[in-house]
């Protein structure tokens, strides 16, 4: 089977950062905005390189929203930044009202998502977004899972025309998607091939399922790890015909159970091909303090987690 | 001045149309649209400078924005008439398959609407964005809104207020629809708000105040002087005092308007208040 390595660590936010950074060079059109977290957001040579290009708004999502609805009008591609809490449960009505049924052409870019925010607990943590986000009509929704990935997505979603969620985080994961790729809204990846079981993971993990993956090979099962960047809109050929071999799927995310990837996967499944599925997923539960490491595990969240879901779900084939 | 003539022809028609379309549906809010016929009119057909046609854009034209979006009724009527869609589709009004929503949107694709509005407190801050890519485009025209007094009641409004002069947002004239209404009955019952204007002025706006708000003369007054105030540094409010359910008698000075519509031999009454002068749609 494939295997995956990686020599760095670094934080997805950062790799919205850089995207920034080129976009600030290559599209005149793209402004962004920040409600006072433009040290978290990793932003900084974009205001450095575009100072007029750049609002902030102070601590008031609500009215950033609205000022990004309104740049559209004009031409402005903006992007907002802030914690993924603050930018998706805080504003809803905004993002509803003037951003997605206005059909404007707003990203919203949220850091710090899910539990590996750590430390600030869970009123900073978010595990419902992805599923706030995805019910919105015409809302794109996009958790990419490493450094590159989340540059090359950011650099991508310029060029949509249309409200998108950018979802990313705080700690330093694995490097392990190339550096050159080009970045297909809804168009899933799979990392490696196999026969036994699919398993279906966004977000940060994606590199948890490549580890379950070898640790399942090692106990003679074949799994094929699939990564779905794009929640909405999901790529159902992908997960169908992966499915029609394996007989068995494991969804994972770093979100809540309830509304999360695991859900659209099922949705897909249920319509098209009823699938035995396991959810690698938060239990309907609010997050809380800890590393981002100990989170993962207590939440079963990691690697193991997957194997012992895997395991499972193939028993019910 | 025949052009006051004018404006003033076209506001007994609009009072027409508002009460025709909430009739027809017995849905929608007649007492704000009426009370804010005279400043719709006189912004849309003398303030504004505006363009012929409708691109979302609206680069080189003066832009509006709608933020207490229930009074639908006058701003559709406004725009048909200004000769952004035909008027006959305000028979449409409310209607299944329609453009002219309960509460105005662009998800329909109306000519003339460039945000969707009714969930109150976010059309400030959508105007300053649009305030925002004006400067830097480094287009000079002008942003205008309106907002009720009852809605400065979200917070959201205060949000913006501040960021308003904070960044200088000089390119806006943001009017306030000061009718002392709100649906649960007046705002210094409701929720007591002190002055709005020293509110405005605390934060560093510069507040002009339309005692007759009903007054198309006062209007346009009081809006040339708010154009003049632009451009120096400040964001400039207008407090417009009018009459919720102006030229309608029975709707006048009560709350109780807000969002019913009259029956028919109200209709009638209404409508014999105001003589049609352009055409019925």
């Amino acid at each position: 089977m494939k295997t995956y390595t990686y020599t760095e660590k670094k934080d997805t936010r950062s790799g919205f950062g850089a995207g920034m950074t080129e976009l600030g060079r290559t599209n005149p059109n793209v402004v962004a905005l920040c409600a006072d977290l433009i040290g978290s957001l990793k932003i900084q040579t974009f205001i450095d390189e575009n100072p007029e290009r750049f609002f902030q708004v102070g601590i008031a999502e609500a009215n950033m929203m609205g000022i990004a609805a309104g740049l559209t009008i004009g031409g402005k591609i903006p992007f907002t930044g802030t914690f993924a809490n603050f930018s998706t449960g805080r504003v809803y009505d905004q993002i509803r009202q003037s951003i997605a049924y206005s059909d404007k052409n707003v990203k919203i870019c949220a850091s710090h998502a899910g539990l590996t925010l750590g430390e600030d607990g869970a009123t900073h943590q978010i595990l419902e977004d992805i599923g706030l986000m995805k019910m919105l009509p015409g809302m794109i929704v996009i958790n990419p899972c490493d450094y590159n990935q989340t540059k090359a997505a950011t650099i991508a979603i310029a060029d949509h025309k249309g409200p998108v969620y950018l979802r990313f985080g705080r700690p330093a994961v694995p490097v392990f998607t190339p550096a050159d790729q080009k970045f297909e809204i809804g168009k899933a990846i799979k990392f490696t091939e196999g026969t036994d079981i699919t398993i279906v993971a966004t977000g940060h993990l994606v590199w948890e399922a490549l580890e379950a993956s070898k640790a399942l090979n090692e106990k003679g099962i074949s799994a094929e790890v699939i990564n779905i960047h794009t929640i909405k809109p999901l790529d159902n050929k992908a997960i169908l015909d992966s499915v029609s071999k394996t007989g068995c799927v494991v969804t994972a995310e770093e979100h809540n159970y309830l509304g999360g990837l695991g859900e659209s996967v099922s949705r897909v499944l249920a319509t098209h091909r009823p699938t035995p599925q396991e959810f690698v997923a938060t239990n309907d539960t609010f997050g809380e303090s800890g590393t981002p490491a100990q989170l993962m595990e207590k939440y079963g969240l990691n690697s193991e987690a997957i194997v012992r879901a895997s395991e499972k779900v193939i028993k019910r084939k | 001045m025949a052009n006051i003539e004018k404006l003033e022809a076209l506001t007994t028609q609009t009072r027409r149309d508002i009460i025709r379309m909430v009739h027809k549906v017995n849905s929608g809010h007649p007492g704000g649209s009426l009370g804010c016929t005279e400043f719709l009119i006189a912004l849309y057909n003398d303030i504004m400078d505006r363009k012929e046609g409708f691109d979302m854009d609206g680069i080189g034209e003066d832009l509006f924005f709608l933020s207490n979006g229930h009074i639908s009724p006058v701003f559709y009527s406004v725009l048909a008439r200004a000769g952004y869609f035909p008027v006959e589709e305000l028979n449409t009004f409310r209607l299944i398959n329609s453009r002219l929503q309960g509460h105005p949107t662009t998800h329909e694709g109306l000519p003339g609407v460039r945000i969707a509005s009714g969930s109150l407190g976010q059309g400030m801050s959508v105007a300053l964005g649009a305030a925002e890519a004006k400067k830097l485009n480094n287009d000079n025209n002008l942003i205008y809104s309106l907002h009720g007094d009852g809605e400065l009641q979200e917070g959201q409004n205060w949000e913006a207020i501040m960021y308003a002069s904070a960044k200088k947002i000089d390119n806006l004239i943001a009017t306030i629809d000061l009718n002392g209404k709100q649906i649960d009955g007046a705002t210094d019952d409701v929720l007591p708000m002190g002055s709005i204007k020293a509110k405005f002025e605390a934060f560093g706006w510069i507040v002009l105040e339309i005692e007759e708000g009903n007054n198309i003369e006062a209007i346009l007054k009081g809006m040339t002087e708010a154009k003049s105030k632009s451009g120096n540094g400040k964001p400039v409010c207008v407090l417009l005092k009018t009459i919720m359910g102006h030229g309608v008698d029975f709707m006048m000075h009560t709350h109780a308007w807000h969002g019913k519509a009259p029956n028919d031999e109200q209709l009638a009454i209404g409508l014999e208040q105001n003589p049609e002068t352009l055409g019925d749609y």
